[in-house]
């Protein structure tokens, strides 16, 4: 029996029953790891003795009937800008190569309480600024359903890890599309929360308006037994709801019959989409009907400002919350005779092109005589692209779009920034919005050999519905 | 367009050092960057509020109680520099 093909619904359920110790599980996806992680590199630390550790603690509550959640003994892992005190988070920069940090992040923490076994820590974009991985300090993640391709990014290490079989589930973050775009490549599941759904006291920020921290997996049933311990208020992150967590699990198997589901027609009619991502629309729009579903055509008319407004937002956040790597406090700081000779020569030398890249176009959207142009003006804009989706959330329980234009790219392949940025086309606008969406496998390329998504959007703080539609359309794949 | 003298002062303000073959690349790069967000000008947003976050969440306030929360040796720790009396050494600034 292999054990790392199983999900981790079924892995807890031969663990809390006593037919596979978590040991022998853990064992079974670290004996997968070295064999394939060479070819991979999903991840920039492992922590395998940790995880020996973990799994054997796991196993006396086991047999002391003291179990402390569904996911007790289940191993994950963390895309590497969730700080650790078990190891180094590096968020795949230079600057922070050594950084061992002095306390957990939040969603660690939890994870942790809840008995989960850490196998390390995964890949991604430098400080998740990319959609390929390949702006990694640590190398670029290969796909693992054909290794000349990327894995999508940022959270491309994290989603790799799942799809080759490495854990049960991983932790990835979601500024613009980094969980839903490489869940896509990938053929895994990835929930990126609504704004505020998770805390993200620990996690190292890209750009704070847009930030989430959220689960992937091999289903949406996994998604939601992962985002069941992770979410809710966190008084050390005031930007958490405070709404009610709902019962993700449980909510999962009601019937979706007469849920009506938006389909906008600018997401169809952008340029540059591939037929085989198209027809996989097509073919998920036929699952939900036969599931009692109702179609219905929206506009979501601001989709095509959706890059622009985020291409300055994200920078302006991004330059920002980058001042603190000044190589004082923390991070692999340079010596120089000056505090400003000790800022750019740690700078420099720790961070890379796209990480620059995106500190000049904040600094210079945010800098005097520009201000208005650009930055007040996104932020103007964003307001139009959020009532988008208000407006149509009053008509509609979810929307179905496409997660990315294409199926993975060739490694090299998106040669300019400009092409990379339009990578995340369908899946900024509901970062913009804050509301929550899911990357869910639905088909494949035509030739067979590349996975394809589609995304479900739900309204803010509506997790428990993208995640029964994506539980139900996943019952469906499975059972043709 | 954004001249590389911009691109010198812009990468002065956010404490980054170019070389003259990144502030050439930069340069290039941010005018086409620049000119894509120029599409937003069509949007009217005269009497559009701006949006700086999507919570709806207001004065989130917590108990005014001192918790004890990390340990303070081993954030200092983190340090690449030299440290005395509890402090970070860097060098003079005034």
């Amino acid at each position: 029996m292999d054990l790392t093909t199983k999900t981790l619904a079924e892995l807890s359920k031969l663990f809390q029953n006593g037919k596979a110790s978590s040991r022998e599980i853990t064992e079974a996806f670290i004996a997968n790891i070295e064999a394939k992680e060479k070819d991979i590199n999903a991840f920039v630390t492992t922590t395998f003795d940790l995880a020996r550790e973990m799994a054997d603690a796991a196993d006396s509550r086991q047999k002391n009937g003291t179990l402390l959640s569904p996911i007790d003994g289940m191993p994950i892992a963390l895309k590497d800008v969730v700080c650790t005190k078990e190891a180094k988070t590096t968020a795949s920069s230079n600057v922070l190569k050594d950084f061992q940090s002095p306390y957990d992040a939040e969603v660690w923490k939890r994870l942790k309480e809840a008995g989960a076994v850490l196998l390390g820590k995964t890949n991604t974009d430098e400080f998740t600024m990319g959609a390929s991985t390949e702006s990694s300090a640590f190398g670029v993640t290969k796909n693992p359903h054909d290794l000349s391709r990327v894995a999508g990014g940022s959270s491309g290490g994290s989603t790799a890890a799942v799809a080759a079989n490495f854990c049960t589930a991983a932790i990835g973050t979601d500024t613009g599309g980094s969980i839903r775009q490489p869940a896509h490549f990938c053929g895994v599941t990835g929930l990126k929360v609504s704004y505020g759904r998770v805390s993200r006291w620990g996690t190292i920020p890209m750009a704070s308006s847009l930030d989430t921290v959220g689960p992937i997996a091999k289903t949406a049933e996994d998604c939601a037994m992962i985002l069941q311990v992770i979410a809710g208020q966190d008084k050390k992150d005031s930007t958490t709801l405070q709404t009610d967590v709902q019962n993700y699990v449980e909510l999962l198997d009601t019937p979706i019959d007469g849920l009506k589901i938006g389909i906008p027609e600018e997401y169809l009619a952008t340029e540059g989409v591939d037929q085989d991502v198209l027809e996989v629309i097509e073919s998920t729009k036929a699952i939900l009907t036969d599931l009692g579903a109702k179609l219905v055509p929206i506009s979501l008319p601001h989709t095509e400002y959706g890059l622009p407004v985020y291409y300055i937002i994200a920078p302006s956040e991004i330059s920002a919350n980058m001042a603190r790597f000044d190589g004082i406090r923390f991070g692999s700081g340079k010596d120089g005779s000056t505090l400003d000779d000790i800022y750019k020569k740690t700078r420099e030398e720790g961070f890379g092109d796209e990480l620059k890249r995106r500190i000049l176009i904040g600094t210079y959207a945010l800098s005097a005589g520009y201000y208005d142009a650009f930055y007040r003006k996104a932020q103007k804009v964003r307001t139009l692209i959020k009532q988008d989706f208000d407006e149509a959330f009053e008509t509609v329980d979810a929307i179905l779009t496409p997660v990315s234009p294409t199926p993975a790219f060739t490694i090299g392949a998106n040669s300019t920034p400009l092409q990379m940025y339009l990578e995340d086309t369908f899946t900024i606008p509901a970062s913009l919005a804050g509301v929550c969406g899911i990357s869910v496998p639905v088909g494949q390329s035509e030739d067979g050999n590349l996975p394809i998504g589609a995304q479900l959007l739900g309204p803010q703080s509506r997790e428990d519905r993208i995640l029964r539609i994506a539980h139900q359309i996943q019952q469906s794949v499975n059972s043709e | 367009m954004i001249s590389e003298k911009e691109v010198r002062h812009i990468a002065k303000l956010a404490k980054l050092e170019l070389t003259d073959s990144e502030v050439k690349k930069f340069s290039g790069e941010l005018s086409d960057i620049l000119d894509f967000f120029k599409t937003l000008q069509k949007v009217k947003t005269d009497k559009v509020e701006e949006t700086s976050q999507v919570t709806g969440l207001e004065n989130v306030i917590r108990s005014d109680e001192i918790e004890v929360d990390g340990n303070e040796t081993a954030l200092l720790e983190c340090t690449p520099h030299k440290v005395k009396d509890h402090s970070v050494q860097i060098p003079k600034i005034m």
